[in-house]
């Protein structure tokens, strides 16, 4: 490992003198959040603004045969119908794909039929009334084909890769012999349904073009991606499509991958001449933006006399649509989570008349932990231990199939914390062993909390002003999670000035790239990005300084000095220094500026396994007579590295476990299997979890270094919580009723179908 | 389509304007009034992020047609601070105590939650949740928009408020 560039430790450590990293600092944007200032997409309304309705097709296959475009046209106000027949045609397919992170797309480049909810028409209008009415008025008709729904609409396949590009396949040692030496063995199945993103901000597009230039307001949690993506469907240079997306009304995965209701509105103001915006509705919401394909895992594991798993193999199927490819990568948590020396996991793929799915708060951990975290549960009982006990006697030391390090990982600490906080020592071992003062049965359950930690490549610029104030600019999405606060906390430590006088400009694809805001890798991107930054303008300065002998630090040497508040200072001695105002003025310099970049350290990569991981206790009580289950505590332990503001990361872990709670007990977008139709494509149907659903919540911060993930030494913080939470509140279902419920979510007909169950 | 000519109140001014009959008090506001700090997330009434007041009452906007607020006394989340700027007692919760994430339901959230705490001045935290039940934050930062509303009520009745230990 001698070839590995270790992160300077002790500089990581001196930036926190009198630092903003680590501070608790409140949103930067907050005022204009709670004032109702901050402009998302669909607030834009330029001069001359023409509004467009998608129509979306009513069946899941086949082809668009009519649609009434007189009558649709002939209603006030409507200035165009925009169909297969008329529709500006791209620079190239919407089907062709230069890599995974892209949507193949129907946007009217032909009559087909891929899925329900799919746009078949775009009418533009002078109001939005009017555009409504004209699609209404299209009633279009199809040429139907039989729709292919479900885990078993159409034949299984194998598959080479999953996710970003995992491989479908990944183990070691020989599952059969291990299963045959097992004392204790363990088989289920276990079923995911179909989740959709639901940010609270549909996808809104407000496009206006100047000839071959285009100005888009419109969310985005990848800026450069998408500008590639606009550049390459429409013809023109990346250079000339200027993405704003300040603020987004949340993301999950949804805004990752420029979508087709985007490209349709793009389309529709170049095809009216005038500037255009389109909302999608949220049923239509239901299908061309993506959603959490479903899954069926298998999961057959093995245990010595001991406890110790001498087996694990999980085998996953999952959907996608008939015209991309994405598969959930559920199998993969089961590579790195236990030890045991028989690992197996595979996937395959099953082909759906639907929109495709895409990544979804924490792709392929949430289902995947959920059905790994419930079968270890299951395996534990079996074998006699305490669920707990038995998840510490598979620690795994190493990455169970690389045999990698872990670049750090304190997940005994958090077991120990959160274990402690629960009070999990007095846990009877049987179900039904507890009941609550009106005589509600109780339960509680454990889950182990895992997700990876990534870094994308990005860039950044950092301008020192003589007046000591700084600016920053790099194109990060902020979607919600507080990019806005914490990458200035991390430019004014870079930069050695107050988080006040700091400028820090995102949201803009004028901007050096920000990378993803994806992946929980937003913050150790851009500021990974930001850091070099700052580090690199303070280099400049130094140098300035440290070679002029009117200068204090005359001598010192580049690496002997340091930023502190607005001043360089000798690193031996802070008291002698110089402010960043006169090292300018001497030089006659305004300002100075400085470049950084950042992304995957293959060396690191290939040296040590990186993930955060946690620990998530779950009370639940379950109504014996009606079988209604409430989640009433949860407590999480999470160790992610360093954290940046513990304000902001322990609310990205409420809301993680809160949308456990969904996934455990709200969420699953139910299709009609005859027409292939969402039968519950809105929020008064597709349920999510509303404030009244949520328990007492308490998130632990569970400290760990590490010196080797990136030069910051964080992790991501925005998945984790969602994926012990499920297992966990699985397992406490089954802990309060002696029911183990293997299909979510997890609803009370699914408690009371076997009577006298509970 | 015919037109009516509607009078009404916003945030405190008079305004008149002609509507159709099917324009939604929503797209009235965002479109017309360029008031768009209430947003659209459902349009069936079920997030919440399109609320607002109408005389004295919390509003799915997105439920309500423009005409049916003629004569009306209407309040958005432009109209919640006081006339010099400064912050609701609610307003000034959600931002101290990190009441949301994206934002994006945040001004429905608060007008929710401004009635909620004219209706029930010292409501427990159960009262909270289910008060503002029907406006939903997908981020999702419930805990945290707990703690604004009871350090908005603590502030309005003058009583302390102490944020529990982190």
């Amino acid at each position: 490992m001698s070839d590995i560039t270790m992160p300077n430790v002790a500089a990581i450590e001196r930036s926190r003198h009198g630092s903003s990293i680590g501070q608790p600092v409140t949103r930067r944007e907050g005022h204009l959040k709670v004032t109702g200032q901050a402009g998302y997409a669909a607030d834009y309304n330029p001069p001359g603004l023409l509004h467009a309705v998608m129509a979306v097709s009513g069946i899941s296959r086949g082809r668009v045969t009519h649609l009434d475009v007189a009558a649709a046209e002939a209603h006030p106000g409507v200035v165009k119908v925009m169909t297969p027949a008329n529709a500006p045609k791209l620079a190239k397919s919407p089907d062709d794909k230069d890599h995974g992170f892209m949507f193949r797309m129907n946007v009217l480049q032909n009559d087909s039929v891929r899925f329900a909810n799919q746009p078949i028409a775009v009418v533009i209008a002078e109001t939005l009334e009017a555009a409504t009415e004209g699609v209404a008025l299209l009633r279009p008709r199809y040429a139907e084909e039989p729709a292919r729904i479900g885990l078993d609409g159409s034949a299984a396949f194998a598959l080479q890769a999953v996710g970003a590009g995992a491989p479908a396949k990944g183990g070691i040692g020989d599952i059969e012999a291990g299963l045959a030496e097992a004392a204790t063995r363990f088989e289920a199945t276990y079923e995911t349904p179909a989740q959709y993103h639901n940010p609270l901000e549909p996808h809104a597009t407000v496009a206006e073009w100047d000839g071959d230039k285009l100005v888009l307001h419109t969310p985005s949690q990848g800026l450069t991606m998408a500008q590639g993506r606009i550049a390459g469907l429409f013809g023109i240079d990346p250079a000339n499509i200027l993405i704003k997306s300040p603020f987004l009304g949340g993301g999950f995965g949804a805004k990752g991958l420029f979508s087709g209701p985007q490209v349709l509105g793009i389309m529709a103001a170049r095809f009216v001449g005038r500037p255009v915006k389109l909302v999608l509705r949220r049923e239509q919401m239901f299908g061309p933006v993506g959603h959490r394909g479903e899954t069926r895992q298998t999961l057959r594991l093995g245990a010595d006399s001991t406890g110790g798993l001498t087996a694990l193999e999980h085998n996953t199927l999952t959907t996608t649509s008939f015209y991309d490819d994405f598969f959930e990568p559920a199998g993969t948590t089961s590579r790195h989570l236990y030890a045991s020396p028989a690992i197996a996991t595979s996937h395959e793929g099953v082909r759906a008349d639907i929109g495709t799915p895409i990544f979804m708060r924490a792709p392929g951990e949430a289902p995947g932990s959920a059905a790994l975290e419930c079968a270890i549960d299951e395996l534990a009982v079996k074998a006699g231990m305490d669920p707990l006990d038995f998840r510490l006697r598979n620690y795994a030391e190493i990455e169970p199939i690389t045999g990698k390090p872990f670049s750090s990982k304190a997940l005994r600490q958090c077991y120990a914390q959160g274990a402690a906080r629960f009070g999990w020592a007095s846990r009877p071992r049987a179900p039904r062993q507890m009941r609550d003062d009106d005589g509600l049965l109780v339960g509680w359950g454990v889950g182990t909390a895992t997700f990876p930690a990534m870094i994308f490549p990005s860039e950044a610029r950092a301008v020192l002003r003589v007046d000591g104030s700084a600016r920053v600019e790099i194109g990060a999405q902020d979607m919600g999670q507080g990019a806005w606060t914490s990458l200035a906390q991390i430019a004014a430590d870079g930069l050695g000035v107050d988080y006040d006088k700091l400028d820090l400009e995102i949201g803009s694809s004028a901007l050096p790239t920000g990378g993803i805001a994806g992946g929980s890798a937003g913050t150790a991107t851009a500021g990974s990005a930001i850091h070099h930054a700052a580090a690199d303008v303070i280099k400049k300065l130094a140098a300035l300084a440290t070679s002029d002998e009117r200068s204090p630090l005359f001598g010192a040497g580049n690496s002997g000095v340091v930023p502190r508040d607005g001043r360089l200072v000798r690193q031996d001695d802070e008291s002698r220094g110089e402010s960043y105002a006169s090292i300018l003025a001497r030089a006659g310099l305004a300002e100075i500026d400085g470049k950084g970049s950042a992304g995957p350290n293959p060396s690191m990569q290939e040296s040590y396994a990186m993930h955060s991981h946690g620990a998530v206790f779950a009370e639940v009580k379950v109504d014996p007579d009606f079988g209604q289950i409430r989640v009433t505590r949860l407590v999480g332990a999470f160790a992610a590295g360093r954290i940046i503001n513990p304000r902001m990361v322990r609310s990205q872990y409420y809301g993680g476990m809160i949308w456990g709670v969904g996934f455990a007990l709200h969420e699953h977008a139910a299709a009609d299997p005859r027409s292939g139709r969402l039968m519950n494509a809105n929020l008064a149907e597709y349920h999510v979890p509303v404030n009244a659903d949520v328990p007492l919540i308490e998130a632990i911060l569970v400290e760990e270094h590490d010196p080797h993930v990136n030069v910051l030494g964080l992790k991501g913080v925005g998945e984790i919580g969602i994926t012990g939470t499920v297992g966990a509140i699985a397992n406490a279902v089954w802990h309060a009723t002696g029911v183990r419920a293997r299909a979510f979510p997890i609803t009370l007909d699914t408690l009371l179908e076997r009577p006298g169950d509970i | 389509m015919a037109k009516t000519l509607i009078e009404l109140t916003i945030n405190g001014e008079q305004a008149e304007a002609l509507v159709e009959s099917r324009t939604l008090l929503i797209h009235f506001l965002r479109e017309q009034m360029n008031l768009t700090g209430a947003h659209i997330g459902c349009d069936t009434g079920h997030c919440g992020a399109c609320t607002v007041e109408i005389d004295g009452m919390s509003v799915k906007s997105c439920m309500t047609f423009a005409v049916q607020a003629a004569g009306a006394q209407i309040t958005t989340i432009e109209g919640i601070a006081g006339a010099d700027g400064t912050l609701s007692a609610v307003q000034e919760g959600f931002r101290m105590m990190h009441g949301l994430q994206c934002g994006y339901c945040t001004p429905g959230m608060i007008l929710r939650a401004h009635r909620l705490l004219l209706e029930n001045p010292a409501p427990t935290e159960s009262e909270i949740r289910y008060g503002i039940a029907g406006n939903l934050c997908r981020c999702t930062g419930y805990v945290n928009i707990v703690k604004a509303i009871q350090y908005a009520a603590a502030k309005i009745n003058g009583t302390p408020f102490q944020e529990a230990a982190e």
